[in-house]
């Protein structure tokens, strides 16, 4: 995919192109591309001055960061505590199971990305999968292949 | 008078004058519906609540006197979404789309009380309508959730309405910067973020350092999974963490302060961007705030999603664009923190509790909690707990006290087992409700908690989340859960942390799959008194106390697993097994079309049977079973 600079000049003008807002600014770009292009990445570090090794450093330390391409859909199953105890992992590893990629993985038809998130803070609701910005609270490993028919392509 | 709203406040008195003239447009008489809108709400339906009370009102011409508005979580999740409906305070609890024209017909016209919105009192049977009565806030003190619930976040009016910036207003107009420091150290005031470090010493190191500049942070970085008392504040109530960082700002002499804000939370980022850019239109924040003089501009971080972040050292690394890795502390942050420059870092919590202290003084603050800890903290009951939600209450209640008369006790009919404090770097701590505690004298379940009688426990207060687990719970897999975290989240700069934590969930991996050794107790235990002294950074140096905890108060549950290879909770996968008890079955054939590797056998309305050889433990045939005939052992 091709890096249009302009789009990212906007990222940088919206964060008065300042190093310390470098993490939401690589945010904002991963949003438009799904991941990080190592074109962005290098128009990133001239731009603001700094060295491509920080720039790269700092995505790949967060755990935000994809430099692969994702899939269009991120499933974040939530491995806070209170979801732990009340049998997260098991729906975990359905989604495992029905998407046949690990966690961390995207689909090879690029439609799911398998994520964990460490808690996102509604455990009344836990286990709790989010699925890009919807919440499936009181979630079970059966109820997985529901969740999963809801965002696949026809 | 009417006063301009969209302009700047230039002085003390012109606040005043905004906030006489706001409560003017509202009587005390006015009917107004509260419905609660944080992340928890807001997940289980209440933006669609809302909109749905909007064109109910609309249609039935209400819409000009009713006040309807969005809140903030009112703590009490297990039953969100709730609607506060003024004046009477009345609760309504799980309310559902459905609901909304009785309410507006029966209520909001008649002044009808609904019975069956009202909370049920698990204990008497009996229906509860206001927070006076309902158990959950009976025992409570909300300071910092006072607002939360009550006001619109999204506007500033309403938390001038409501009092706020009043206490800005008289620290700028009356008081020299010595005097607020004065005033914080005078109220006993310790930082809510795990430290405990007191909050008026902070500020004093920091005004008197030498720098350039001076910065203050607001660390909204809540990592502890289980805590969300940082997300509810900054989502309920944004501006009370603005106030408390402009009055920061003032006594330690800064001139630039930032919200680090962890990803996970998009709602808090959304509504606390909202309060600053409000905040900056009023002149709160900017050159010369109310005609002082003093001049002040926050901006707001998202984290890129690394639990280390909430460590201060690695927040004002990754705020400087870096990895965030920690650095030794023999520098003081308040010395050389963001940029190398005097740095304030406060969490959440603390920054909103500033303003209540100087509005209500430091003697009034001291005399609440204990000895060494004074004043409320906000903690977020979660896991086995009836009543999962956020609960602020004086320091040096008792746990029996949290989690029996506010949080309900364990739900279901499970046996009460343990509560987890303190996060990953916390403990979880024995609480037999029956039995005295292990020496028979004292029962930790009636621990004062505060900040060192839980350190003194073998946990820690940490943010405040407390996660109840029940009988089903493994004692070892937690202490796993807790480590594997870690693990994920080290940073990998020290040794001692990056490869001891892997070590120790190695060991632990052993034990829960059946094939530990006497031996691995000894070296879990040797290993964490070399992390703990050998870390750099508290991640490290308190990543053992999972482990430490839990032998402490559940050795003969490691032991079960290395001799018997049995897990008595019935959760390590390498150690149960699942079949299915043919007198309960009545063969519905339910389990076996949900099976996902086919290894459930049987004809309907017969017994079906599970082929252990091929059965791959995904529970899905428990979960699923409506006659609980699929048995774990």
């Amino acid at each position: 995919m091709a890096v249009q600079s302009d789009m990212i000049v906007e990222i940088l003008g919206k964060h008065d192109n300042r190093i310390d807002a470098l993490i939401m600014i690589l945010q904002d770009i991963q949003n438009i591309y799904h991941y990080l292009p190592e074109e962005a990445i290098r128009f990133v570090s001239e731009r603001l001055d700094i060295p491509f090794s920080q720039v790269y450093e700092v995505a790949t330390f967060y755990r935000s960061f994809s430099l692969v391409p994702r899939g269009d859909h991120e499933i974040k199953v939530c491995l806070g505590t209170a979801c732990h105890l009340r049998g997260a992992p098991r729906i975990l590893e359905n989604f495992e199971r029905e998407l046949g990629v690990r966690c961390g993985e995207t689909t090879p038809n690029k439609q799911f990305t398998l994520e964990t998130v460490n808690c996102v803070g509604v455990c009344a609701l836990a286990p709790l999968v989010v699925v890009d910005d919807d919440y499936y609270g009181n979630s079970t490993a059966s109820a997985v292949k529901g969740i999963l028919s809801k965002y696949s392509r026809k | 008078m009417v006063v301009e709203t969209s302009g700047r406040i230039m002085s003390a008195r012109q606040l005043e004058e905004l906030r006489t003239s706001l409560l003017a447009q509202r009587t005390g008489d006015e009917t107004t519906i509260a419905v609660g809108a944080g992340t928890c709400c807001i997940a289980k339906g209440s933006a669609r609540l809302f909109d749905r009370f909007r064109n109910v009102l609309k249609a039935e011409g209400l819409d000009a006197s009713v006040r309807l508005k969005l809140t903030g979580c009112h703590g009490f999740c297990e039953h969100d979404p709730l609607v506060m409906i003024q004046p009477g305070g009345i609760i309504y609890m799980d309310v559902k789309e459905k609901d909304v024209a009785d309410i507006v017909s029966k209520t909001i016209k008649n002044g009808e009380i609904i019975e069956r919105l009202l909370h049920l009192d698990a204990a008497t049977g009996e229906r509860r309508r206001d927070e006076s009565e309902i158990p959950f806030y009976q025992k409570q003190l909300r300071l910092v959730l006072r607002n939360i619930g009550r006001i619109d976040p999204m506007s500033i009016e309403d938390y001038i309405a409501a009092g706020g910036y009043r206490s800005l207003a008289a620290v700028l107009s009356r008081m020299e910067p010595e005097e607020v420091i004065s005033i914080v150290e005078k109220s006993g005031l310790r930082g809510r973020g795990g430290g405990g470090f007191l909050t008026g010493k902070k500020w004093r190191s920091c005004r008197s350092a030498p720098g350039d500049v001076h910065y203050i942070v607001c660390n909204g970085d809540e990592g502890d999974p289980g805590a969300f008392m940082d997300r509810s504040v900054m989502e309920g109530d944004p501006h009370s963490v603005l106030e408390g960082m402009i009055i920061g700002s003032y006594a330690i002499g800064a001139v630039e302060g930032f919200v680090y804000v962890r990803m996970e939370y998009p709602l808090a980022v959304e509504r606390v961007a909202k309060a600053i850019r409000d905040a900056r239109q009023y002149g709160l924040l900017g050159e010369d705030i109310l005609g002082s003089g003093h001049r002040f501009d926050i901006r707001i971080n998202r984290g890129g999603g690394a639990f280390i972040c909430g460590e201060s050292s690695a927040l004002m690394a990754s705020l400087e664009g870096r990895a965030g890795e920690p650095r030794a502390k023999y520098i003081h942050m308040v010395e050389r923190g963001l940029w190398d420059q005097p740095t304030t870092l406060n969490n959440v919590e603390t920054w909103a509790n500033v303003p209540v202290i100087v509005e209500k003084g430091p003697a009034w603050f001291f005399s609440l909690g204990t000895d060494t800890s004074k004043g409320t903290k906000v903690f977020s009951l979660s896991g086995k707990v009836r009543n999962t939600g956020l609960v602020e209450v004086p320091m040096g209640i008792t746990l029996r006290e949290i989690l029996f008369d506010i949080g309900g006790g364990v739900r279901g009919k499970k046996k009460f087992k343990a509560v987890q404090t303190g996060g990953p770097s916390g403990g979880c701590l024995v609480v037999d409700i029956e039995e005295k505690g292990p020496k028979g004298d004292f029962n930790l379940i009636d621990l004062p908690v505060d900040f060192d009688r839980l350190t003194e426990a073998g946990s820690m207060m940490g943010s405040g989340g407390m996660i109840v687990m029940d009988e089903d719970d493994c004692m070892v897999d937690v202490a796993k859960y807790f480590l594997s975290f870690l693990k994920e989240e080290s940073c990998g700069k020290c040794v001692p942390c990056r490869e001891g934590i892997r070590h120790m969930l190695t060991i632990l991996d052993r034990i829960t799959s059946g094939t530990g050794t006497e031996a691995d107790l000894t070296l879990l235990e040797e290993l964490a008194e070399t992390i703990a002294e050998a870390s750099l950074c508290a991640l490290g140096t308190q990543a053992p106390n999972p482990i430490l905890s839990t032998l402490k108060y559940f050795r003969q549950e490691y032991e079960a697993h290395i001799r018997e290879k049995r897990c008595p909770a019935g959760v390590c996968k390498a150690l149960i097994s699942y079949s299915i008890n043919a007198d309960t079955c009545t063969g519905c054939t339910l389990c076996a079309r949900a099976c996902p590797s086919s290894c459930i056998k049987g004809s309907a309305k017969e017994p079906h049977t599970i082929a252990a050889g091929s059965c791959i433990k995904c529970g899905i045939c428990y979960d699923v079973c409506k006659f609980d005939a699929v048995v774990r052992s």
